[in-house]
């Protein structure tokens, strides 16, 4: 399906990352649901590489 | 393929979900618990030192110090307290749990709870109502009144009235309540109800007076929380062998002291990771506020750590009424922890989740990937000892305790050469 051909129908958003793109569909009344995903340990990048050692066993 | 640390989590597992919780019997705290001695007093959570203690633990282990006979007045129990005469450890390194404050002195008398599956014990002194009381660091003249009252009536009657009716398989009553709607850590109206149905007739029996029999009865009628200090035991006598799992990631206490909040984990041993205890933002009751609470304080997120109140708090929708939210806050904060446990409990299921096994066995693996803290039902004590209860709410553990104890783990691995 062409982009434009995309727009044309009836959109039914799934948004990943920053919820304020869910928040901007909602407001234009757009279907959507937010996903609700964070980077492993919050974005914790001592305890990502301890978690990833331990996944390495 | 399962690597050792998902083999020693699936042990450990095993331990949770086959722990036989039991009542067995009344014993003094002198007599049953392991290393107690009269000069030695339990606390909750972690141990802390008298200096550090906060405001109503030291009023608990003034009151301890008073009922047990070791001084006669608030200023000469505060001084002995100060000496370095008295003791001070943890209930956890001696096979027993408290609420609140959780104060344990020798002569205090305790339920008997073995978990029949691994033969160990654990043990929990006698819940003493709401109010003026101990473990919310009272410690007037009607709260050693009170304390020599269970002591002399209300043990000798319940602790004959368990010969007579014989063990109390606690699991089961757990699992009845959690279907009555408590979730057996800050709601316990079915539980104590239970209990009572279940020790009724062998109360009557007892040799007791009839007049004693009838304060027995309303106390224990009169007291919501009477069954929760057997769910503690219950709890903490299944936990206990999974401290024993190694390369575990599963944690097998939390525990607060009113100081910090403490966790242990069970590959790591008996190492305790603690950080300053959280103050609750709960439901307050009139007159009280943020202002008037103490930090996180009570053993009793034990219930937690073995996969029951908080985290059925599903099973307990009236309990918003008590902890703040909605009924269906309750099932969120139920089901947001299926995320950092490793099973469901085949024993404990909820009504209100379509009978759905409560979410067991935290692993700090979970918690630190998802950045989901466990959620505990709680009382929230005044700062100042002797006030008593002035709330309750929701409370989490900091993250700063896994974090550390991830860190830990894997220092532990290194070190014995487990990882690339």
């Amino acid at each position: 399906m062409k982009v434009n051909e995309l727009f044309k129908s009836e959109l039914k958003v799934i948004n990943m990352g920053l919820e304020s793109f869910y928040q901007d569909m909602k407001s234009q009344d757009v279907s959507a649901i937010h996903v609700n995903w964070k980077p492993a340990a919050g974005g914790n990048e001592k305890m990502a590489a301890l978690l990833a050692r331990m996944k390495s066993i | 393929m399962a690597n050792f640390i998902d083999q020693a989590n699936k042990e450990a597992l095993k331990l949770m979900q086959d722990a036989q919780p039991t009542l067995i019997g009344m014993g003094i705290a002198k007599d049953t618990l392991p290393g107690m001695r009269d000069n030695l007093i339990l606390h909750a959570g972690p141990p802390v030192k008298w200096e550090d203690m906060s405001g109503p633990l030291r009023g608990a282990v003034v009151g301890g110090i008073i009922y047990q006979g070791l001084a006669e007045t608030v200023d000469e129990a505060k001084e002995l307290a100060a000496s370095g005469k008295i003791d001070f450890d943890s209930c956890h390194h001696h096979s027993a749990v408290g609420p609140m404050a959780g104060v344990v002195t020798a002569k205090m008398p305790v339920f008997i709870v073995k978990n029949m599956d691994q033969g160990n014990y654990a043990y929990c002194t006698m819940n003493e109502g709401l109010g003026e009381v101990l473990r919310f660091g009272a410690y007037g003249e009607n709260v050693i009144k009170h304390l020599n009252w269970m002591e002399k009536t209300l043990y000798p009657i319940l602790k004959e009235a368990l010969e007579i009716h014989g063990p109390i398989d606690i699991k089961s009553m757990n699992a009845q309540a959690l279907q009555m709607g408590d979730e057996v850590h800050n709601r316990n109206k079915a539980g104590t109800s239970l209990f009572i149905r279940e020790i009724a007739s062998s109360i009557v029996k007892t040799n007791a007076s009839e007049e004693d029999k009838v304060k027995v009865f309303d106390f224990l009628n009169s007291n919501d929380h009477f069954y929760l200090n057997l769910s503690m035991p219950g709890a903490k006598c299944t936990m206990d062998p999974v401290g024993k799992v190694k390369y575990s990631t599963v944690v097998y206490t939390m525990a607060r002291n009113g100081t910090e909040f403490g966790i242990r984990v069970a590959g790591l041993g008996d190492r305790w990771f603690t950080a300053p205890a959280e103050i609750i933002d709960g439901l307050y009751f009139p007159g009280y506020s943020m202002e008037d609470a103490n930090r996180d304080i009570g053993d009793s997120c034990i219930t937690e750590t073995s996969g029951i109140g908080g985290f059925a708090m599903a099973s307990a929708p009236a309990i918003v009424q008590f902890v703040g939210g909605t009924p269906a806050d309750a099932v969120q904060y139920t089901t947001s922890m299926y995320e950092i446990t490793l099973e469901e409990s085949v024993a404990y299921k909820m009504p209100n989740m379509n009978f759905r096994g409560t979410p067991t066995g935290i692993d700090i693996r979970k918690v630190i990937e998802t950045q989901i803290r466990p959620v505990i039902n709680t009382g929230i004590a005044s700062k100042h000892a002797g006030v008593g209860q002035v709330g309750a709410g929701v409370v989490r553990p900091p993250m700063k305790c896994f974090e550390d104890a991830l860190q830990a783990f894997v220092e532990m691995l290194d070190n014995e050469g487990l990882l690339d």
